[in-house]
């Protein structure tokens, strides 16, 4: 992993007066969020935080509403203020920047896409994107000329004079990812930004981000409800609950070895066969193996595996990154990986996952 | 339902007591029972002792000693320094403003001279400024309108008004609108700024007048003093609302991209507040004209003192004619400044409107052929002076006066038998009631009932005021402009009830009547005194029937507005459970919109106070005669400042408890 462009440590939200006692209290800070806000009235909404997004990644912050995330994503702009702790870009400490620092941060580092989009209904498409170029002060004709090129990547080209109100909800979203993109920042963070589209365009919306990634290589920080966008779009996945972090893996680590029950009952709706790879389910090498046996990389989702495994002859070998052999797979361990996907026991799923990634760990 | 509380005990009082046995009552209840009897006992057998009445031209030491305040005013006008360095230049500023507009607007009111600007310039000028901020359609109902001014030969005196209006307006937003944006912005600054606000607006036009002639003198200056302090409210207000009304993620997103307060404030506040501005310059503008044409009473030029002239003599036709200018004047600034709001809205100009391009070689042009206008109207007379041979003003005056004369003579077995009917059978005996009841008992019974409504506290801000109306030296007066406003607001809340129940269920009642009531709460309460005037003639009849009239919308609207807020879910219910309509308005929707009805008593009440007052012009007494006496006669200037604070006190009072009513618990207990 790349040096981390943000980093944020020991962070906490507490709200309610004297909500900042809380974190350097080791009485208070011991006690569950019920507990606290029936001892203090204070609602925490993110309790001692600690995690790295590298360049270039997508990290995803995944919880039910009320979990602390929206908040959290906010921490790290101050556009909601921490109670204490360190969110570190580039080295440097957001909470202890000035007003100036912090107002060039929010202009050329991070920049935000909103859930209800947050666009100003008096300006047109492109006197929204070029917005944040405006707020900057740069001149007129060259922010006018960097929002057409926006436009045109979030697809928009042709309605540069149209009010928001005019478009619909996936179109407004466009506005406001170009509006992000117009600073051309190093970072964009998303809350929640397709929870409000309808699920054809939150799909479309969704391959859009993809593909901006793959073309711009941004840094994102995407908070969502939603575990299948999680997945989706996700490098790494963050799982809070009651404003804590439950657990923090890549999609497979999740689905495969998930920390706890709750974590369990989340991923046990999740179709295994397109999360986990191979090596989830990859078994020792049998005798009657034959050493010529078709092989498939580690990293292959055990979906794509399926027309080999079910037209070879034989098990198909299962090698790692080095080519080294770690093992076999056949149709019967991908038929228990499908099976187990429909059920709703989150324990049995659970169960095999963490049988075989002890197996495949050993 | 200020007015029920206190008319219900004596209602209530017989049934109350037998069916007592068979329904707990509530202890509020029986504390407004209570105050009812004691009210009624104090009556019947107290009867005309101890009324605190006072003759008209006799004067307390209270009185006496506001008088000779007034002459220390007089005599130190020069020597004293807040004068001489606070209000004196103060008024000089603003009556230079007023002079400005009046010399550019309306010129010499005797057209001897060729004016600044003529009066074909004046109407040319403002059908552009029309045309410029609104559209074409309130463009040709200026220019309309204006001239008509000139057949009506009130051309001059309708410049005046304008140009006080103008000045007062432009003072209002210089101040308004800042401090509007400092009450939307900062939350200290909005709660300092809304109780002054309240304060401000309950209190009736009226009262403003004669503190402010005291400080800076009779005249246009003081005149735009007042209207200022009358006008200014609702555009803070709006001003604020508008700013804290912007959605709380737009405001994040700005934010989140960087912005400064001052940013924040141009690209995202003030634009996406623009529309709720410009309608709390409406409700200014339309508050300005108001203040303006009472404020004839201080010797402000303009309709407001030809209507005042003409109804100190009685003279219908005048009246009828100058109101009808203010009339006008009103509908044109209405039109106008909501044509301006709606080219506020964030998407207007994309409607099949002209493109800027257009719209800026069009105004261009139209500005040109305006100036030329104006160029005429200083060199030739006819466009100078509106020609005389064209005014039909007198024509006008005469058909009114002789159709008024007509009226209350071949109608008179009607108008005059309603209007002593009433009188008689009505307005006497409770104005009685109310006046020859001993000032304690009565005092007593009305502080018993705001401590029922709204325990100790209101019991203390009643005590206070009834007190400070006792001290005054004018608890008789008070009385009887109490008689004629509660007989008024049990009137206004029947036909608010009535109307608004109508308007509340049915959309297409709502539709029909809705731009009535709107244009009948754009009129200047002024002009409300004069049709009346000419069915009833002179006397306190006529100022509560134009008292119901001006307070009717506001009760209507309020209570339709309830009504229709009702969850058409609990509606449906009660119709599916086999209601009838009377039983779901009765059990239901009444009961459901007690609240709403309660405020739309409160702000019906101030209306009607606020006309009662004003009925002086007419032949109401009480509080209202000591004020208008005051600026007549020096003699009796204190007693009219001391009715002036009288009003205030009595406005607080009612509108207390009438608030406290609209806030106290709903009881569980609705069928």
């Amino acid at each position: 992993m790349n040096s981390p462009v943000i980093s944020v440590r020991n962070l906490w939200k507490v709200f309610g007066t004297g909500g900042e006692k809380v974190p350097g209290n080791a009485g208070l800070s011991g006690q569950s969020s019920a507990e606290l806000l029936e001892s203090t009235g204070c609602v925490t909404a993110v309790r001692n935080m600690n995690f790295d997004v590298a360049k270039g990644e997508v990290f995803v912050v995944m919880g039910l509403s009320g979990s602390g995330k929206s908040t959290l994503i906010r921490c790290l702009t101050r556009l909601i203020e921490p109670t204490s702790g360190q969110v570190l870009v580039d080295g440097r400490d957001v909470l202890q920047a000035g007003t100036v620092e912090l107002r060039e941060l929010r202009r050329r580092k991070m920049s935000m896409v909103f859930q209800h989009f947050g666009l100003l209904p008096h300006r047109t498409v492109l006197d929204n994107v070029s917005y944040g170029l405006q707020i900057r002060g740069t001149a007129k004709k060259e922010r006018e000329s960097r929002s057409r090129e926006i436009i045109e990547l979030v697809g928009l080209k042709g309605y540069e004079q149209h009010y928001p109100d005019q478009l619909s909800g996936g179109m407004q979203q466009r506005v406001g990812l170009g509006r992000a993109l117009a600073g051309d920042p190093d970072t964009i963070l998303f809350d929640e930004p397709f929870s409000a589209l309808d699920p054809l365009i939150r799909r479309d919306m969704q391959a859009e981000v993809i593909r901006l990634h793959k073309e711009m290589g941004k840094t994102m920080v995407f908070v969502t409800h939603d575990l299948s966008e999680a997945l989706k779009l996700g490098d790494r996945i963050l799982i809070m609950r009651d404003g804590e972090m439950v657990q923090m893996g890549s999609g497979d680590e999740l689905v495969g070895s998930p920390a706890d029950s709750y974590i369990a009952d989340f991923v046990s709706e999740v179709p295994r066969a397109d999360v986990l790879t191979l090596k989830w389910i990859t078994g020792p090498v049998a005798a009657g193996t034959p050493s010529d046996a078709p092989v498939l990389a580690s990293t292959t989702l055990i979906r794509d595996a399926i027309p080999l495994v079910s037209g070879a002859s034989s098990p198909v070998l299962v090698a790692d990154g080095g080519g080294r052999i770690m093992g076999q797979i056949d149709r019967d361990s991908i038929l228990a990986a499908i099976h187990s996907s429909g059920s709703h026991h989150p324990a049995t799923p659970g169960k095999v996952a963490v049988g075989a990634s002890k197996e495949s760990a050993a | 339902m200020a007015t029920l509380f206190r008319a219900r005990p004596v209602l209530a009082a017989g049934p109350g007591t037998t069916a007592g046995n068979r329904r707990r009552i509530s202890r509020r209840t029986a504390l407004l029972l209570g105050a009812g009897a004691l009210w009624l006992l104090g009556y019947l057998f107290l009867h005309g002792t101890g009324t605190l009445a006072l003759p008209a031209s006799e004067l307390t030491d209270l009185h006496r000693s506001l008088n000779h305040f007034n002459s220390w005013i007089a005599e130190n006008r020069a020597g004293n320094p807040v004068f001489m360095y606070v209000l004196t230049p103060l008024r000089g500023a603003v009556g230079s403003v007023a002079g400005f507009f009046m010399a550019v607007f309306a010129a010499s009111p005797t057209g001897q001279v060729i004016p600044v600007m003529g009066w074909l310039g004046t109407v040319a000028v403002l059908t552009w400024v029309a045309f410029a901020v609104g559209n074409l359609r309130v463009a040709l109902l200026t220019a309309v309108v204006f001239s008509f001014f000139g057949f009506q030969g009130l051309f001059v005196d309708a410049a005046y008004t304008f140009a006080l209006v103008v000045t007062a307006v432009l003072l209002t937003l210089l101040a308004g609108i800042p401090l509007g944006v400092l009450a939307g912005i900062s939350s200290r600054v909005q709660k300092v700024v809304t109780p002054v606000l309240d304060f401000m607006q309950t209190m009736p036009s009226f009262v403003y007048l004669a503190p402010l002639a005291l400080v800076f003198l009779i005249g246009p200056a003081s005149a735009v003093i007042a209207t200022v302090i009358f006008a200014a409210p609702p555009v803070i207000r709006l001003t604020s609302h508008g700013i804290r009304s912007i959605p709380e993620n737009t405001r994040e997103a700005s934010d989140s991209l960087g912005t400064t307060g001052w940013q924040r404030l141009r690209t995202l506040q003030l634009p996406m507040a623009r529309r709720t501005i410009v309608m709390g310059i409406n409700q200014s503008t339309m508050a300005a004209l108001s203040m303006v044409t009472i404020a004839a009473l201080i010797a402000a030029p303009g309709l407001g003192q030809v209507v005042v002239v003409a109804l100190q003599s009685l003279d219908v036709g005048t009246a009828v004619n100058s109101g009808l200018g203010i009339v006008l004047m009103a509908i044109v600034l209405d039109r106008v400044t909501t044509a301006a709001s709606q080219r506020a809205e964030p998407g207007a100009r994309r409607s099949g409107r002209l493109s800027g391009r257009t719209r800026f070689i069009v105004l261009s042009a139209a500005l040109i052929l305006t100036l030329g206008l104006v160029q005429v109207s200083r060199t030739v007379m006819w466009a100078a002076v509106f020609p005389q041979n064209l005014n039909v003003g007198p024509a006008i005056s005469g058909g009114v006066s002789a159709a008024s004369d007509w009226l209350q003579t071949n109608l008179y077995f009607l108008t005059h038998s309603f209007q002593e009917s009433v009188t008689i059978g009505i307005l006497n005996p409770f104005q009685s009631l109310l006046t020859d009841t001993p000032f304690f008992v009565l005092a007593a019974a009305i502080a018993i009932a705001a401590f029922a409504v709204g325990g100790w506290k209101l019991a203390a801000v009643t005590s206070f005021c009834l007190a400070a109306i006792i001290s005054l030296g004018l608890w008789n007066d008070t009385m009887v402009t109490l008689a004629s406003s509660l007989l008024a607001i049990i009137v206004v809340m029947v036909l608010g009830v009535v109307f608004g129940v109508a308007m509340g269920r049915s959309s297409r009642i709502d539709q029909a009547m809705r731009p009535m009531l709107d244009a009948g709460q754009t009129m200047p309460a002024f002009v409300y005194l004069v049709p009346f005037l000419g069915l009833f003639g002179a006397n306190r009849f006529t100022a509560i029937v134009a008292a119901i009239i001006y307070a009717a919308p506001v009760a209507i609207k309020i209570t339709a507005d309830g009504i229709a807020g009702i969850s058409p879910t609990v509606v449906e219910a009660a119709v599916s459970s086999g209601s009838t309509p009377w039983q779901v308005i009765s059990k239901v929707q009444l009961p459901m919109a007690r609240k709403t009805l309660a405020l739309a008593a409160n702000q019906g009440l101030m209306y009607v106070l606020a006309m009662v007052v004003i009925g002086a012009l007419v032949g109401a007494g009480g509080l209202g005669y000591d004020v208008v006496a005051g600026f007549v006669q020096s003699s009796v200037f204190g007693k009219g400042l001391a009715a002036g604070l009288a009003i205030v006190f009595l406005g607080i009072l009612l509108d207390r408890i009438t608030q406290a009513a609209a806030a106290a618990p709903v009881r569980k207990r609705i069928s």
